[in-house]
Protein backbone atom coordinates (compact mmCIF):
# COMPACT_ATOMS: atom_id res chain seq x y z
CA UNK A 1 0.00 0.00 0.00
CA UNK A 2 1.34 3.41 -0.87
CA UNK A 3 2.08 6.01 1.77
CA UNK A 4 -0.73 8.51 2.32
CA UNK A 5 0.07 11.85 0.81
CA UNK A 6 -1.27 15.02 2.43
CA UNK A 7 -3.79 16.91 0.33
CA UNK A 8 -2.80 20.29 -0.94
CA UNK A 9 -5.97 22.35 -1.50
CA UNK A 10 -7.89 23.81 1.42
CA UNK A 11 -11.56 24.61 2.01
CA UNK A 12 -13.39 26.47 4.74
CA UNK A 13 -15.16 24.04 7.09
CA UNK A 14 -18.94 24.59 7.21
CA UNK A 15 -20.47 25.82 10.44
CA UNK A 16 -22.15 22.56 11.46
CA UNK A 17 -23.98 24.07 14.42
CA UNK A 18 -25.60 26.66 12.17
CA UNK A 19 -26.82 23.90 9.84
CA UNK A 20 -28.12 22.02 12.89
CA UNK A 21 -30.03 25.19 13.86
CA UNK A 22 -31.53 25.45 10.35
CA UNK A 23 -32.63 21.80 10.52
CA UNK A 24 -34.13 22.29 13.99
CA UNK A 25 -36.06 25.41 12.96
CA UNK A 26 -37.31 23.77 9.77
CA UNK A 27 -38.51 20.69 11.69
CA UNK A 28 -40.51 22.92 14.03
CA UNK A 29 -41.84 24.84 11.01
CA UNK A 30 -42.95 21.55 9.43
CA UNK A 31 -44.89 20.45 12.51
CA UNK A 32 -46.49 23.89 12.90
CA UNK A 33 -47.39 23.96 9.22
CA UNK A 34 -48.94 20.50 9.38
CA UNK A 35 -51.07 21.11 12.45
CA UNK A 36 -51.39 24.78 13.31
CA UNK A 37 -51.36 27.00 10.23
CA UNK A 38 -54.69 27.48 8.43
CA UNK A 39 -53.57 26.87 4.83
CA UNK A 40 -55.16 24.77 2.11
CA UNK A 41 -54.27 21.07 1.91
CA UNK A 42 -52.52 21.35 -1.46
CA UNK A 43 -50.44 24.35 -0.42
CA UNK A 44 -49.57 22.55 2.83
CA UNK A 45 -48.48 19.49 0.83
CA UNK A 46 -46.23 21.53 -1.45
CA UNK A 47 -44.68 23.53 1.42
CA UNK A 48 -44.04 20.40 3.48
CA UNK A 49 -42.34 18.69 0.54
CA UNK A 50 -40.20 21.77 -0.15
CA UNK A 51 -39.13 21.89 3.52
CA UNK A 52 -38.32 18.16 3.53
CA UNK A 53 -36.25 18.39 0.34
CA UNK A 54 -34.48 21.50 1.64
CA UNK A 55 -33.56 19.70 4.88
CA UNK A 56 -32.41 16.62 2.98
CA UNK A 57 -30.26 18.82 0.73
CA UNK A 58 -28.63 20.50 3.74
CA UNK A 59 -27.71 17.08 5.15
CA UNK A 60 -26.39 15.81 1.81
CA UNK A 61 -24.44 18.94 0.91
CA UNK A 62 -22.90 19.83 4.27
CA UNK A 63 -22.95 16.74 6.50
CA UNK A 64 -22.19 14.25 3.71
CA UNK A 65 -19.88 16.87 2.17
CA UNK A 66 -21.31 16.49 -1.33
CA UNK A 67 -20.80 20.22 -1.77
CA UNK A 68 -17.06 19.68 -1.52
CA UNK A 69 -16.80 16.47 -3.53
CA UNK A 70 -15.74 15.99 -7.11
CA UNK A 71 -18.48 15.75 -9.73
CA UNK A 72 -17.60 12.15 -10.47
CA UNK A 73 -18.56 11.19 -6.94
CA UNK A 74 -21.62 13.45 -6.84
CA UNK A 75 -22.93 11.67 -9.94
CA UNK A 76 -23.02 8.33 -8.08
CA UNK A 77 -25.57 9.84 -5.71
CA UNK A 78 -27.39 12.00 -8.26
CA UNK A 79 -27.91 9.39 -10.99
CA UNK A 80 -30.38 7.21 -9.00
CA UNK A 81 -32.60 10.24 -8.30
CA UNK A 82 -34.02 10.66 -11.84
CA UNK A 83 -34.28 6.86 -12.01
CA UNK A 84 -36.27 6.98 -8.78
CA UNK A 85 -38.53 9.69 -10.24
CA UNK A 86 -39.06 7.59 -13.40
CA UNK A 87 -39.90 4.53 -11.27
CA UNK A 88 -42.51 6.39 -9.21
CA UNK A 89 -43.97 8.16 -12.27
CA UNK A 90 -44.22 4.88 -14.17
CA UNK A 91 -46.07 3.18 -11.32
CA UNK A 92 -48.42 6.17 -10.93
CA UNK A 93 -49.14 6.12 -14.69
CA UNK A 94 -49.87 2.41 -14.47
CA UNK A 95 -52.36 3.13 -11.73
CA UNK A 96 -53.93 6.09 -13.57
CA UNK A 97 -54.31 4.26 -16.88
CA UNK B 1 -18.49 29.98 8.62
CA UNK B 2 -15.53 29.02 10.74
CA UNK B 3 -12.11 30.07 9.68
CA UNK B 4 -10.37 26.74 10.21
CA UNK B 5 -9.27 24.99 7.07
CA UNK B 6 -9.57 21.37 6.14
CA UNK B 7 -7.97 18.85 3.86
CA UNK B 8 -8.88 18.51 0.21
CA UNK B 9 -12.66 18.65 0.01
CA UNK B 10 -13.28 16.98 3.39
CA UNK B 11 -11.32 13.91 2.39
CA UNK B 12 -8.88 12.10 4.65
CA UNK B 13 -5.37 12.37 3.15
CA UNK B 14 -5.44 8.86 1.81
CA UNK B 15 -4.50 7.62 -1.67
CA UNK B 16 -7.42 7.70 -4.09
CA UNK B 17 -8.39 4.89 -6.40
CA UNK B 18 -7.78 5.75 -10.04
CA UNK B 19 -10.91 6.92 -11.84
CA UNK B 20 -13.25 7.71 -8.97
CA UNK B 21 -10.83 10.01 -7.20
CA UNK B 22 -11.60 8.58 -3.75
CA UNK B 23 -10.37 5.60 -1.77
CA UNK B 24 -12.17 2.31 -2.34
CA UNK B 25 -13.97 2.12 1.06
CA UNK B 26 -15.65 5.46 0.43
CA UNK B 27 -16.48 4.62 -3.17
CA UNK B 28 -18.03 1.35 -1.98
CA UNK B 29 -20.18 3.18 0.58
CA UNK B 30 -21.38 5.70 -2.03
CA UNK B 31 -22.33 2.89 -4.42
CA UNK B 32 -24.17 1.15 -1.57
CA UNK B 33 -25.99 4.40 -0.72
CA UNK B 34 -26.98 4.82 -4.37
CA UNK B 35 -28.51 1.33 -4.28
CA UNK B 36 -30.20 2.17 -0.97
CA UNK B 37 -31.76 5.24 -2.63
CA UNK B 38 -33.49 2.87 -5.04
CA UNK B 39 -34.53 0.58 -2.19
CA UNK B 40 -36.22 3.38 -0.28
CA UNK B 41 -37.64 4.77 -3.53
CA UNK B 42 -39.42 1.47 -4.07
CA UNK B 43 -40.92 1.68 -0.58
CA UNK B 44 -41.82 5.38 -0.72
CA UNK B 45 -43.04 5.12 -4.32
CA UNK B 46 -45.34 2.22 -3.44
CA UNK B 47 -46.65 4.24 -0.49
CA UNK B 48 -47.38 7.26 -2.69
CA UNK B 49 -49.14 5.17 -5.32
CA UNK B 50 -51.19 3.25 -2.74
CA UNK B 51 -52.08 6.30 -0.71
CA UNK B 52 -53.03 8.71 -3.47
CA UNK B 53 -54.51 6.03 -5.71
CA UNK B 54 -57.13 5.08 -3.15
CA UNK B 55 -60.64 6.44 -3.56
CA UNK B 56 -60.98 6.79 0.24
CA UNK B 57 -58.85 9.02 2.48
CA UNK B 58 -56.13 7.65 4.72
CA UNK B 59 -56.08 8.47 8.44
CA UNK B 60 -55.54 12.17 9.04
CA UNK B 61 -52.10 13.26 10.31
CA UNK B 62 -51.91 12.87 14.06
CA UNK B 63 -55.09 10.78 14.34
CA UNK B 64 -53.25 7.50 14.88
CA UNK B 65 -49.54 8.37 15.09
CA UNK B 66 -47.90 10.29 17.91
CA UNK B 67 -46.45 13.25 15.98
CA UNK B 68 -44.93 15.22 18.94
CA UNK B 69 -43.03 12.12 20.09
CA UNK B 70 -41.79 11.40 16.58
CA UNK B 71 -40.92 15.06 16.08
CA UNK B 72 -38.73 14.77 19.16
CA UNK B 73 -37.24 11.58 17.73
CA UNK B 74 -36.51 13.38 14.45
CA UNK B 75 -34.70 16.06 16.43
CA UNK B 76 -32.70 13.33 18.18
CA UNK B 77 -31.61 11.88 14.84
CA UNK B 78 -30.66 15.33 13.52
CA UNK B 79 -28.58 15.87 16.69
CA UNK B 80 -26.86 12.54 16.09
CA UNK B 81 -25.99 13.64 12.55
CA UNK B 82 -24.39 16.81 13.91
CA UNK B 83 -22.43 14.90 16.54
CA UNK B 84 -21.27 12.48 13.82
CA UNK B 85 -19.92 15.30 11.68
CA UNK B 86 -18.31 16.82 14.79
CA UNK B 87 -16.61 13.45 15.41
CA UNK B 88 -15.34 13.54 11.84
CA UNK B 89 -14.05 17.10 12.22
CA UNK B 90 -12.45 16.23 15.58
CA UNK B 91 -10.34 13.38 14.21
CA UNK B 92 -9.47 15.41 11.10
CA UNK B 93 -8.03 17.97 13.54
CA UNK B 94 -6.22 15.23 15.47
CA UNK B 95 -8.49 15.38 18.55
CA UNK B 96 -8.58 11.75 19.66
CA UNK B 97 -9.45 12.52 23.28
CA UNK B 98 -12.83 12.46 25.07
CA UNK B 99 -13.03 15.94 26.60
CA UNK B 100 -10.30 18.48 27.17
CA UNK B 101 -10.33 21.68 29.19
CA UNK B 102 -9.97 24.87 27.19
CA UNK B 103 -8.11 27.60 29.09
CA UNK B 104 -10.40 30.52 29.92
CA UNK B 105 -13.62 28.72 28.87
CA UNK B 106 -16.21 26.84 30.91
CA UNK B 107 -17.17 24.42 28.15
CA UNK B 108 -14.72 21.62 27.44
CA UNK B 109 -13.54 20.74 23.96
CA UNK B 110 -14.90 17.41 22.69
CA UNK B 111 -12.80 14.96 20.74
CA UNK B 112 -13.58 11.92 18.61
CA UNK B 113 -14.35 9.70 21.62
CA UNK B 114 -16.89 12.19 22.96
CA UNK B 115 -18.73 13.00 19.74
CA UNK B 116 -18.96 9.41 18.53
CA UNK B 117 -20.33 8.32 21.91
CA UNK B 118 -22.97 11.07 21.68
CA UNK B 119 -23.88 9.80 18.19
CA UNK B 120 -24.24 6.23 19.45
CA UNK B 121 -26.40 7.36 22.39
CA UNK B 122 -28.66 9.48 20.13
CA UNK B 123 -28.95 6.62 17.61
CA UNK B 124 -29.80 4.09 20.31
CA UNK B 125 -32.26 6.63 21.75
CA UNK B 126 -33.97 6.95 18.37
CA UNK B 127 -34.41 3.18 18.05
CA UNK B 128 -35.67 2.95 21.64
CA UNK B 129 -38.28 5.67 21.11
CA UNK B 130 -39.37 3.97 17.89
CA UNK B 131 -39.78 0.68 19.73
CA UNK B 132 -41.83 2.40 22.46
CA UNK B 133 -43.98 3.96 19.72
CA UNK B 134 -44.52 0.54 18.09
CA UNK B 135 -45.49 -1.05 21.41
CA UNK B 136 -47.97 1.76 22.13
CA UNK B 137 -49.44 1.65 18.63
CA UNK B 138 -49.92 -2.11 18.75
CA UNK B 139 -51.36 -1.73 22.26
CA UNK B 140 -53.91 0.76 20.92
CA UNK B 141 -54.78 -1.67 18.13
CA UNK B 142 -52.73 -0.37 15.18
CA UNK B 143 -51.04 -3.38 13.60
CA UNK B 144 -49.49 -4.09 10.16
CA UNK B 145 -52.85 -5.57 9.14
CA UNK B 146 -54.88 -2.53 10.22
CA UNK B 147 -56.94 -1.81 13.32
CA UNK B 148 -57.29 -4.86 15.55
CA UNK B 149 -60.89 -5.87 16.13
CA UNK B 150 -62.24 -4.71 19.47
CA UNK B 151 -59.32 -2.34 20.06
CA UNK B 152 -59.51 1.32 21.03
CA UNK B 153 -58.55 2.45 17.53
CA UNK B 154 -61.11 0.15 15.91
CA UNK B 155 -63.80 1.80 18.05
CA UNK B 156 -62.57 5.26 17.10
CA UNK B 157 -62.52 4.25 13.43
CA UNK B 158 -66.12 3.06 13.68
CA UNK B 159 -67.18 6.37 15.24
CA UNK B 160 -65.22 8.54 12.78
CA UNK B 161 -64.24 6.51 9.68
CA UNK B 162 -62.99 9.55 7.74
CA UNK B 163 -60.58 10.79 10.41
CA UNK B 164 -59.15 7.32 11.04
CA UNK B 165 -59.22 6.14 7.41
CA UNK B 166 -61.21 3.05 8.33
CA UNK B 167 -61.51 1.84 4.73
CA UNK B 168 -57.77 1.57 4.12
CA UNK B 169 -56.46 0.82 7.61
CA UNK B 170 -54.80 -2.43 6.50
CA UNK B 171 -52.81 -0.72 3.78
CA UNK B 172 -51.96 2.15 6.12
CA UNK B 173 -50.64 -0.26 8.74
CA UNK B 174 -48.60 -2.37 6.35
CA UNK B 175 -46.94 0.59 4.59
CA UNK B 176 -46.27 2.40 7.88
CA UNK B 177 -44.61 -0.55 9.60
CA UNK B 178 -42.68 -1.58 6.46
CA UNK B 179 -41.19 1.86 5.81
CA UNK B 180 -40.42 2.83 9.40
CA UNK B 181 -39.34 -0.72 10.20
CA UNK B 182 -36.78 -0.87 7.40
CA UNK B 183 -35.52 2.56 8.40
CA UNK B 184 -35.27 1.44 12.02
CA UNK B 185 -33.32 -1.61 10.85
CA UNK B 186 -30.88 0.72 9.07
CA UNK B 187 -30.47 2.82 12.23
CA UNK B 188 -29.89 -0.32 14.32
CA UNK B 189 -27.21 -1.54 11.87
CA UNK B 190 -25.57 1.91 12.08
CA UNK B 191 -25.56 1.88 15.90
CA UNK B 192 -24.06 -1.64 15.99
CA UNK B 193 -21.39 -0.65 13.44
CA UNK B 194 -20.50 2.48 15.43
CA UNK B 195 -20.30 0.48 18.66
CA UNK B 196 -17.92 -1.94 16.94
CA UNK B 197 -15.75 0.93 15.68
CA UNK B 198 -15.85 2.62 19.06
CA UNK B 199 -14.46 -0.36 20.95
CA UNK B 200 -12.07 -1.70 18.31
CA UNK B 201 -10.72 1.49 16.73
CA UNK B 202 -11.72 4.67 18.55
CA UNK B 203 -10.95 3.74 22.17
CA UNK B 204 -7.57 2.13 21.24
CA UNK B 205 -6.86 5.36 19.30
CA UNK B 206 -6.21 3.63 15.98
CA UNK B 207 -7.52 6.59 13.97
CA UNK B 208 -5.29 9.53 13.23
CA UNK B 209 -5.49 12.70 11.11
CA UNK B 210 -3.62 10.70 8.46
CA UNK B 211 -6.16 7.86 8.30
CA UNK B 212 -9.73 8.11 9.58
CA UNK B 213 -11.48 6.37 6.72
CA UNK B 214 -13.73 4.31 9.01
CA UNK B 215 -15.18 7.45 10.59
CA UNK B 216 -15.84 9.06 7.22
CA UNK B 217 -17.49 5.94 5.77
CA UNK B 218 -19.75 5.25 8.77
CA UNK B 219 -20.52 8.97 8.83
CA UNK B 220 -21.78 8.86 5.24
CA UNK B 221 -24.05 5.95 6.11
CA UNK B 222 -25.33 7.69 9.23
CA UNK B 223 -26.13 10.97 7.46
CA UNK B 224 -27.94 9.04 4.74
CA UNK B 225 -30.11 7.34 7.37
CA UNK B 226 -30.89 10.81 8.77
CA UNK B 227 -31.69 12.11 5.28
CA UNK B 228 -34.12 9.24 4.61
CA UNK B 229 -35.87 9.85 7.94
CA UNK B 230 -36.33 13.53 7.11
CA UNK B 231 -38.30 12.48 4.01
CA UNK B 232 -40.17 9.67 5.80
CA UNK B 233 -41.19 11.90 8.71
CA UNK B 234 -42.79 14.36 6.32
CA UNK B 235 -44.63 11.95 4.08
CA UNK B 236 -45.71 9.42 6.73
CA UNK B 237 -46.40 11.59 9.76
CA UNK B 238 -47.20 15.08 8.50
CA UNK B 239 -48.98 14.68 5.15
Amino acid sequence: MTTPTPATTTHVRPNYMLIWLYLFVMTIAEVLLAFELPVSRNLKLILLLILAIWKALLVALFFMHLKFERWRLRLIFIVPLPLAAILVTAVIMEKVW
Amino acid sequence: MQTSTMTDAMRPPYPAEPGAGVYSNKLGMWVFLASDVMFFTALIGSYIVLRFGMPTQWAQPGAVLNVPLTGLNTFLLICSSVSMVKAYAAIADGKKYFLRKVPGQRLQDGGLKFWLLITIICGAGFVSVQLVEYVKLVGHGFTPSGYREGSLLAEHALADPVKYGAGVAGMYGSTFFTMTGFHGFHVTCGVISMLYLYFTKVLPEKYSPQDYRGIEVIGLYWHFVDLVWIILFTIVYLI
